[in-house]
């Protein structure tokens, strides 16, 4: 299997005034195409940080890292961004959807940046993403009239439509009550069916059991990884659920 | 980057936020607005006065007695009596660079004729002064070289004497007014000219022959001026020279005394006319610029706040791909689409605000092409220039730092 996800011995370190804060210390593991990996940890464990270096946003200061076989470390601030526009899809906790701009044209954001797309493809293809998050009859919806799952869901759709190599996901249900969560776990667990490859950081120990991998990081280390020969069904746990649980 | 793709993003992200934009726009549009009402007024006001003064007199130059002493108590020109007609006779003689010299004199009293009367002045002077004031006889005609040999009692009348004397529409032409008791038999009605640049009425004005004047009505043998017309505007100064050295022998000044008379020139009235209204365009264009800098610094007060206000927005573009260059293209292209399309509205704006001074306080405007072109490129300058600090520094942001940012 191709290796999407390559770390060997990252380290980021922050000057914070006088003293360094090690997030991450030695952090190296791979993670090849179709996982679907959970990252866990306590608060300040380093996942947000991991996360921010995979997704190229950050970069580490010490340890070599590629993403799709291209070594990210010698990157420049734009190289790296148009690698985030070509292999990286973001699922934020709060959203992050343009205000007052309809689902469609949330989702073609990405594509807008990509000068191969054409207009009309690009119009394709977000409609195609929101055909596939279950949002087809929203398009013209803005981001301001809709639920705090149909925008989690929109932006799944412009995590998407690149056709990323990863998709990574920081607390993507942890604005959303239980049972919109497992809606977009549903959604999630579909889109590994599809063969894509995701990483979804939480706090919640339950999601382990619908990924197929766990990571668990402590003081900017690995302290656990285990694959999940097991993986339960989120569809099925949803069933369950009662019908107008609020929680 | 695709430049097409940019304008989308940058457009879009406009119309997000119109009122935003609106606001930014309307410091541009006052701005401009300003810009082209207030020099137009300020250009319009030179011109009018600058036409006036051409219709003044054709290179006029008037000699008065008197000096012009700087400093020192001058004393009433009409008092002194060192200008005489042997003086005008030496100018048109000897002076080469004056095509038409005349004296003059002036009486003032009541001009009556039937039963109407009028308060005016009558001036003495010869044909050439019709030439020096650039007036024109519209009716009937000038008095002649024997009427003034003979001190004849003729006159030609301007058109306010005329409306007043003779309201019920006659032809004026062969009538006789009556002037301080003096009758007068009127050969010639004028051309109207309406106000000067000093707002005098041009048109309340009688001429008689300076002999006339001279005797019948003042019985005095001195000039209250001398007029005269410069072969051209630039002989003009040389002119003055002749004249006044003429005038220097006749008087009989030795080297070292100064100048019994005053000699000014049609372009020193003009010149500091001139003066007064440049300085009044020019004040009005500092206004107008102040204005301009203050749309700027709108500009780049609201750029500055919406890049704040922005920042998650920059975070989330930066993480779906976008290069500090993008963002700092789309910020500049809002930059330029908002100074453009505020600097045209503002041209408009500016060209009407013009056209209702024209038509509803009636003053002169002069909207000169060069005026709105230059207000328009500095609107869009400045707009550009405030708007690139904010874009540069959105461009510069942390990506991970401006998409936590709350
Ligand atoms: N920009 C930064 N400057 C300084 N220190 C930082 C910065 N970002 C993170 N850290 C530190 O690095 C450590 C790891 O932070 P990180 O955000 O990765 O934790 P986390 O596991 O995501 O926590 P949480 O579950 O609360 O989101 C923390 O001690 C944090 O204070
Ligand atoms: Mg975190």
């Amino acid at each position: 299997m191709k290796k999407v996800i390559e770390l060997d011995n990252i380290r980021r370190d922050f000057q914070v005034g006088e003293e360094v804060v090690h997030a991450l210390r030695g952090v190296s593991f791979s993670i090849t195409e179709g996982e679907f990996v959970t990252i866990m940890g306590t608060s300040g464990s380093g996942k947000s940080t991991l996360l921010n270096t995979l997704g190229c946003l950050d970069t580490p200061t010490k340890g070599e890292y590629y993403l799709d076989g291209i070594s990210v470390r010698t990157m420049t601030k734009s190289e790296r961004a148009v690698l985030r526009n070509r292999k990286i899809g973001f699922v934020f906790q709060n959203y992050n959807l343009l205000p007052k701009t309809t689902a469609v044209e949330n989702v073609e954001l990405p594509l807008m940046y990509n000068t191969a797309v054409s207009a009309k493809e690009r119009r394709k293809r977000a409609i195609d993403a929101l055909m596939a998050v279950g949002l087809g009859d929203r398009l013209e919806h803005k981001s301001n009239q809709m639920s705090g799952g149909q925008m989690q869901r929109v932006a799944i759709a412009r995590a998407l439509v690149n056709d990323p190599a990863v998709i990574l996901a920081d607390e993507a249900t942890g604005n959303l009550d239980t049972r919109t969560s497992f809606e977009i776990l549903v959604l999630f667990q579909k889109l590994h069916a599809e063969g894509r490859t995701i990483i979804f950081v939480t706090h919640n120990p339950d999601i382990a059991r619908y990924s197929s991998r766990n990571i668990r990081l402590r003081d900017g280390k690995v302290i656990e990884d285990t694959y999940n020969t097991n993986i339960q069904s989120a569809a099925e746990q949803l069933a369950q659920l009662p019908k107008n649980d609020e929680e | 980057m695709n430049i097409t793709n940019l304008f989308k993003i940058a457009l879009r992200a406009l119309a997000n936020n119109k009122m935003r934009a609106f606001l930014t726009m309307l410091g541009i549009i006052i701005g401009v607005a300003s810009v082209i009402a207030m020099l137009a007024i300020g250009q319009g006001s030179k011109t009018s006065i600058q036409n006036q003064i051409s219709t003044m007199g054709s290179n006029m130059i008037m000699i008065q007695p008197g000096a012009d002493r700087m400093g020192g108590v001058r004393q009433d020109p009409a008092s002194m009596q060192t200008l005489k007609l042997e003086n005008f006779e030496a100018i048109r003689a000897q002076a080469k660079l004056v095509t038409a010299v005349s004296p003059s004199v002036s009486a003032s009293g009541q001009l009556i004729a039937g039963s109407n009367n009028y308060p005016s002045q009558v001036t003495g002077a010869n044909q050439d002064y019709l030439h020096i004031r650039q007036l024109k006889v519209k009716e009937g005609s000038m008095f002649t070289d024997n009427d003034i040999k003979t001190s004849a009692k003729v006159c030609v009348i301007g058109k306010t004497i005329v409306d007043n004397l003779f309201p019920d529409g006659t032809s004026p032409i062969g009538k006789i007014i009556r002037f301080n008791q003096v009758p007068f038999k009127v050969v010639g009605v004028l051309q109207p000219k309406g106000f000067n640049a000093m707002g005098m009425d041009q048109d309340a004005i009688v001429i008689a022959p300076y002999t006339t004047v001279m005797k019948r009505l003042l019985a005095q043998t001195y000039l209250s001026m001398i007029f005269a017309s410069a072969v051209s505007e630039e002989y003009s100064p040389m002119a003055v020279d002749e004249i006044s050295q003429i005038l220097r022998r006749e008087h009989n000044l030795k080297n070292g005394q100064a100048d019994d008379f005053t000699i000014r020139t049609q372009e020193e009235i003009s010149s500091m006319l001139n003066t007064t209204s440049t300085l009044m365009t020019t004040l009005l264009a500092c206004i107008a610029g102040i204005s301009l800098v203050v749309g700027g610094i709108g500009i780049m007060n609201i750029m500055y706040v919406s890049v704040t206000e922005r920042t998650r927005e920059i975070g989330l573009r930066m993480s779906v791909g976008a290069r500090g260059v993008d963002i700092l293209s789309q910020f500049l292209i809002e930059a330029i689409m908002i100074s453009i399309t505020g600097g045209l509205i503002g041209v408009l704006f500016g060209c009407g605000i013009s056209m209702l001074v024209k038509y509803v306080a009636n003053w002169p405007i002069y909207i000169q092409p060069w005026t709105v072109l230059l207000s328009f490129a500095v609107c869009t300058v400045t707009g550009v220039f405030f708007g690139w600090y904010p874009a540069k520094k959105a461009a510069n942001l942390d990506p991970i730092e401006a998409i936590r940012y709350e």
